[in-house]
Parts: C-alpha cells; sequence; structure tokens
C-alpha cells in the first residue's frame, strides 16, 4: 500500500495541517509520499521532507499551481495516482475543493473527514454535525479521503525525505485566479491555535470585538473566532466561523462569549479540551457544554477578565 | 441561459438528531425533513439570476424517493420553472449523485449548475467537485458572489484565509457558502402556481446511470458526550480555575 497526502501550504510555509494529517497517513501502514503542490514552493518541500516517516516528497512546481485551483491540482495529482492506492489531503478548504474532483475521475467515492482510522479500508467520520459518527468500510480499489486534523496529533520532525521534481499538467485554462482577499493577522492560526476565544451576535459589533476580545487574546496568545451569526451580521470575516460548516477547533481552551450554543456550532469546537461560556442566559445550551460557566453581561465580564488576567501577569 | 440546481430532500435543521439503539443509523421516522439549508441558498441564485434577466430557465433536480416532490415543489415555489425527480429509494452516495446529475446535464445541457457546497445529514462536502470533474467543466465552489460576463462567471469563494476570486469559462459548475444570499420564503401564492408546474420523474435505471454504493455502513454510535461542567461565580474564580484546577492558563 502506497499513500499519498496533498500537502496544505501558502508557497512559503507548510500548514500545521498538513502534519496532522501525515499521523492519519501513516496509520494506513504503508509508505507515505507527500505532493507538495504551488509555485516557487521549494522551501515547503524542504519542510515536508523533515517530517518524520515521509517517504519522498514530490514537488510540483508550476505558475498554474500558484493558487492549487481544483481544475489544475487535479490535473496534476491524476496521473500520480498509478503509483499509489491511498489520497488523502487536511480538510482545509483546499482539500475539501480539490479531493473530490480527483476522486470522481478515479471513479472511486471520497470518505470525508476521517477522524480515525481502523483498518485501511475501514474509518470513522462524523455525521449530522458530529452529532452521530459512523464507521464505514469502502469497497474502492482507491481509497480517497480528507481529515479532520482536530483528530489527530501533529507527526513531528525527525524524517530527511529525497525531494522529487514531478512535471505538472499542462494549463487547465477554463478556471483562473482572480485575486484573493487574505484575511491579515498577527495571531495564530484559529485551526492551530492553543486558545480560541470566539464571539458570537451577542458583541452586537465587530468594534467590540477589538475592544473587548482582542485584548485578552492578545495577553494569551490566542486566536479569535466567531459564530455564524457574527460573521452574516459582518462582525468578523467569513474565515473566522466556527462550526459545523466553517472551521472545526479543538484547541486546550475555547472561551464563548456571547454564544447561545447551536449544534451547528457546538461541531465545530466541542472536542475542545477546556470549555469557557460567558452568557448573561443562564439557560444557554452553551452551558451544557461548558466545563466553567460564567453567567453574566459580557460587556461587565470581558473587562474584568482582561484586568483579572493582567493582574495575573498575563500579557504587559 | 439554463440553470440547474441539484437540490437534497434532508431532516430540518433545527431538528435534534437521535442514533438508533441499535447502532444502524440516525432515526428519521417522524422528523420534520426540509431542503438542505445550502440548496436553499442555490435556488435563491438561480432564481435572482433569472429575475435580473440573466437566465431563461431554472430547473430543480433531485435524487431520492417519492418525498422528494415536496422539496422540489418548495424549489418551484421559490420560483424554479420545471423539476426532476430521479426516483431512488436508497441512499445514494455523492459519487452516484454526480453520475446521475451528469446524465441530466447531457440532456439539458445547463449553462450554469448550482448545488449546495455540503448537505447537513451526510456532511460530505463532495457532490459538486465531483459533477465538474466527470462533467470536465470548471468549479467555483463555497461561493459568496457569483457574477455573470458573458461566457465567463467571475465566482468569489469563502476559503480558509479569507476570499479567493476565480473566473470560469462558462458552463461551471457553482456550490454556495451560507453568505451568498438569504434565501425568500415562498407566498402562498406562488406556493399555488407552484402546483401546476412540471414535475418530470426519471430513474437513474433509465438514465444508464449506476448508483451501487462503494461504502458499507459498519456502525452509527453517538459521539462522546462532555461531562457538564460547573458555574463560577466571577472572573477571579474563572481565572483560578483555569489556572489551578484546568492547568490551561
Ligand atoms: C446550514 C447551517 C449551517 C450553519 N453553520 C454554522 C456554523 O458553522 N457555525 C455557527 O456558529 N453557526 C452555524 N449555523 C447557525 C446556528 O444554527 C446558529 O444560528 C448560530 O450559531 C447562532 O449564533 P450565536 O450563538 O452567535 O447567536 P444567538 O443564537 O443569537 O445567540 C446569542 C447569544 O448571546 C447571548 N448574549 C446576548 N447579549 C449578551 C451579553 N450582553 N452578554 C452575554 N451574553 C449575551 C444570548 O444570551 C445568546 O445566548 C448554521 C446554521 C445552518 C442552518
Ligand atoms: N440526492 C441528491 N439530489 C440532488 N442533489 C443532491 C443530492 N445529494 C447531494 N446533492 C447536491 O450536492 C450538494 C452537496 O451534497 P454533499 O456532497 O452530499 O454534501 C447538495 O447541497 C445538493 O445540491
Amino acid at each position: 500500500m502506497a499513500v499519498l497526502l496533498l500537502a496544505e501550504h501558502d508557497n512559503k510555509t507548510l500548514a500545521a495541517s498538513t502534519a496532522k494529517a501525515l499521523t492519519a497517513a501513516r496509520a494506513f501502514g504503508g509508505n507515505v509520499d507527500i505532493l507538495v503542490a504551488g509555485e516557487g514552493c521549494r522551501a515547503v518541500a524542504d519542510e515536508a521532507a523533515k517530517l518524520e516517516g515521509v517517504g519522498k516528497v514530490l514537488l510540483a512546481d508550476a505558475p498554474q499551481l500558484a493558487h492549487r485551483l481544483a481544475e489544475d491540482t487535479t490535473a496534476t495529482i491524476l496521473p500520480l495516482m498509478a503509483n499509489y492506492t491511498v489520497l488523502l489531503a487536511p480538510a482545509t478548504t483546499m482539500g475539501k475543493n480539490v479531493l473530490p474532483r480527483v476522486a470522481a475521475l478515479l471513479d472511486v467515492g471520497q470518505i470525508s473527514d476521517i477522524v480515525e482510522v481502523k483498518s485501511p479500508d475501514t474509518f470513522v467520520r462524523p455525521i449530522y454535525a458530529g452529532n452521530a459518527l459512523e464507521t464505514v468500510q469502502t469497497s474502492d480499489k482507491i481509497v480517497v479521503a480528507t481529515v479532520r486534523t482536530t483528530a489527530f496529533a501533529a507527526t513531528g520532525e525527525g524524517g530527511s525525505a529525497a525531494i522529487e521534481t514531478v512535471t505538472p499538467a499542462d494549463e487547465v485554462t477554463s478556471s483562473s485566479f482572480v485575486g484573493a482577499d487574505i484575511t491579515e493577522s498577527e495571531r495564530p492560526e484559529l485551526t492551530a491555535a492553543r486558545v480560541v476565544i470566539s464571539g458570537g451576535r451577542g458583541m452586537a459589533s465587530g468594534e467590540n470585538f477589538e475592544k473587548l476580545i482582542a485584548p485578552i487574546a492578545d495577553r494569551l496568545g490566542a486566536a479569535i473566532g466567531a459564530s455564524r451569526a457574527a460573521v452574516d451580521s459582518g462582525y468578523m470575516p467569513n474565515d473566522y466561523q466556527v462550526g459545523q460548516t466553517g472551521k472545526v477547533v479543538a484547541p486546550e481552551l475555547y472561551v464563548a462569549v456571547g454564544i447561545s450554543g447551536a449544534i451547528q456550532h457546538l461541531a465545530g469546537m466541542k472536542d475542545s479540551k477546556v470549555i469557557v461560556a460567558i452568557n448573561k442566559d443562564a439557560e444557554a445550551p452553551i452551558f451544557q457544554v461548558a466545563d466553567y460557566g460564567l453567567v453574566g453581561d459580557l460587556f461587565e465580564v470581558l473587562p474584568e477578565l482582561n484586568e483579572e488576567l493582567k493582574k495575573a501577569g498575563y500579557g504587559d | 441561459m439554463k440553470i440547474l440546481v441539484p437540490i437534497k430532500r434532508v431532516i430540518d435543521s433545527n431538528v435534534k438528531v437521535r442514533v438508533k439503539s441499535d447502532g444502524s443509523g440516525v432515526d428519521l421516522a417522524n422528523v420534520k425533513m426540509s431542503m438542505n439549508p445550502f440548496c436553499e441558498i442555490a435556488v435563491e441564485e438561480a432564481v435572482r439570476i433569472k429575475e435580473r434577466g440573466e437566465a431563461s430557465e431554472v430547473v430543480a433536480v433531485s435524487i431520492g424517493g417519492a418525498k422528494a416532490q415536496d422539496t422540489l415543489r418548495t424549489a418551484l415555489a421559490m420560483g424554479a420553472d420545471r423539476a426532476i425527480l430521479v426516483k431512488a429509494d436508497d441512499t445514494v452516495e455523492p459519487l452516484g449523485v454526480a453520475k446521475v446529475l451528469k446524465a441530466v446535464v447531457e440532456n439539458e445541457k445547463p449553462d450554469l449548475i448550482i448545488l449546495g457546497k455540503q448537505a447537513i445529514d451526510d456532511d460530505c462536502n463532495q457532490t459538486g467537485q465531483m459533477l465538474a470533474g466527470l462533467l470536465g467543466v470548471p468549479q467555483g465552489t463555497f461561493a459568496s458572489k457569483v457574477e455573470l460576463d458573458g461566457d465567463t462567471v467571475k465566482v468569489t469563494r469563502e476559503v480558509d484565509g479569507g476570499l479567493e476570486t476565480v473566473a470560469l469559462t462558462k458552463p461551471a459548475v457553482i456550490t454556495t457558502d451560507l453568505r451568498l444570499n438569504e434565501p425568500r420564503y415562498a407566498s402562498l401564492p406562488n406556493i399555488m402556481k407552484a402546483k401546476k408546474k412540471p414535475i418530470d420523474e426519471t430513474t437513474p435505471g433509465d438514465l444508464g446511470v449506476d448508483i451501487a454504493p462503494r461504502l458499507k455502513v459498519l456502525a452509527v454510535a453517538e459521539p462522546k458526550a462532555r461531562e457538564a461542567g460547573i458555574k463560577v461565580d466571577g472572573v477571579t474564580a474563572l481565572v483560578d480555575k483555569l489556572k489551578n484546577e484546568a492547568g490551561v492558563l
């Protein structure tokens, strides 16, 4: 059995989700190669080669792969699959966009968001917003799956795999990159952060996120998240959304502020190690999953919390 | 220009899902079913494009049991012109759905196919990408904005880092994200009118498509429930607990 893992990166650095998906890939018990597809991404391949247990790194470097559009990335992966029986990617928006297209062209199904590899053909995955876990066995000759990275620890460094260049497929002209509006932030990446503080509709405005949540996040080195209601209301950009149809996070500490705790939100955070809820409604469902609940008005609680953390020596 | 909108009938998003005690699946008996929320957004987008005069026909299609008729009627009441029901009683996996849709596309020759990004029952997020692959056409997934311009369609996509815009040559596949639009409620007169709109019926067999599943579900289980926590009476207590009890600060 040979596994190909499609790396997540931004052409400069390898994303943490790749090392986590690698742990799932290694659970198949066979050789694992990593494909780095991009433009000017040799440094990413170098990083991937250092991960423990990697057979070799395939580097496909071409202008049409700069943004890993599904059409071009698929065209580059397909011929490689002659040598592999498993194709994996982290369940990022890139992985979710590319892998089903590849699977269909291989005439195999895809198993989305695997959280456990029971055996090379049997997997566990969440369905119904994480309200149920299904164990599925595939009869396909090639396994294509995306990996829910919160379910796997990152593989560490310690390897020194060879890097082999592969020839990218010709450019697919029916689709082209126009532009991107990437959220700039000095804070840790949401899915990789040790602490996440999320705000919901109760925050009432984007300015309040800046005024009340940001100082606390900075003291704790936390990432900021949001509920769908907070994103729909324009308080925060779309990439802050945590939940069934947003990002899935499982930090050491998740603080939910002014979030009611709808199942779609819980789906994205209920595997966090410790959950804190701050909500003025003592009946809010978020308290049913919170280890520590604080009933109160966030406009009073957050400034107090900031002061308390300051006193306790966090941040400046 | 013609738009095809594949829609799925799923458990209503407000229903609390229960796993059957024998572990064979989730309990769907007597629970409220609705159009998948992302499919509602897809229908809404197609109807808006038509209302702007940029499309001449919106066709809704669903693969499912007889009850999928109700879901198709909802799409017709929202403004779709006609509908196709591809009857299949058992679960059809995304690859099977994509193959059926490919056959429908070959008959209907739409310029755009707008799907939901994800069905909230299987949470697969696959069908649109698979269909685009099988058709060999470009895909604009997780769309929060769709702009038509002659032969091309510009799609703004919700991605992990923020937003990304791609330009696709038609025919193209688009999948909807939450921020694309806010779907309308069908008005009573439109619900009445929808009753007269045609729904054609066919089957995967008639379309010459093999929808045999590739996956066997061995078990369905409830996830481990979280232990109920405690309420603290203020931030001082909270910080103390996080530091000294939970050890996460
Ligand atoms: C298809 C679909 C997909 C979805 N995907 C997601 C998803 O990925 N992520 C997600 O989050 N949601 C998702 N949702 C939406 C979800 O169902 C809820 O509507 C949403 O999570 C609610 O957000 P909220 O908790 O911020 O708002 P609300 O439910 O309105 O809750 C606001 C909370 O703030 C509290 N509050 C208000 N003022 C204060 C104050 N001053 N101090 C303290 N507390 C206060 C209130 O008591 C209340 O509990 C999805 C829904 C659907 C249908
Ligand atoms: N049985 C079906 N009939 C029609 N459309 C479907 C069906 N299943 C999935 N789809 C479409 O594919 C989208 C994504 O579904 P999925 O890939 O299952 O998450 C849905 O929002 C629908 O637009």
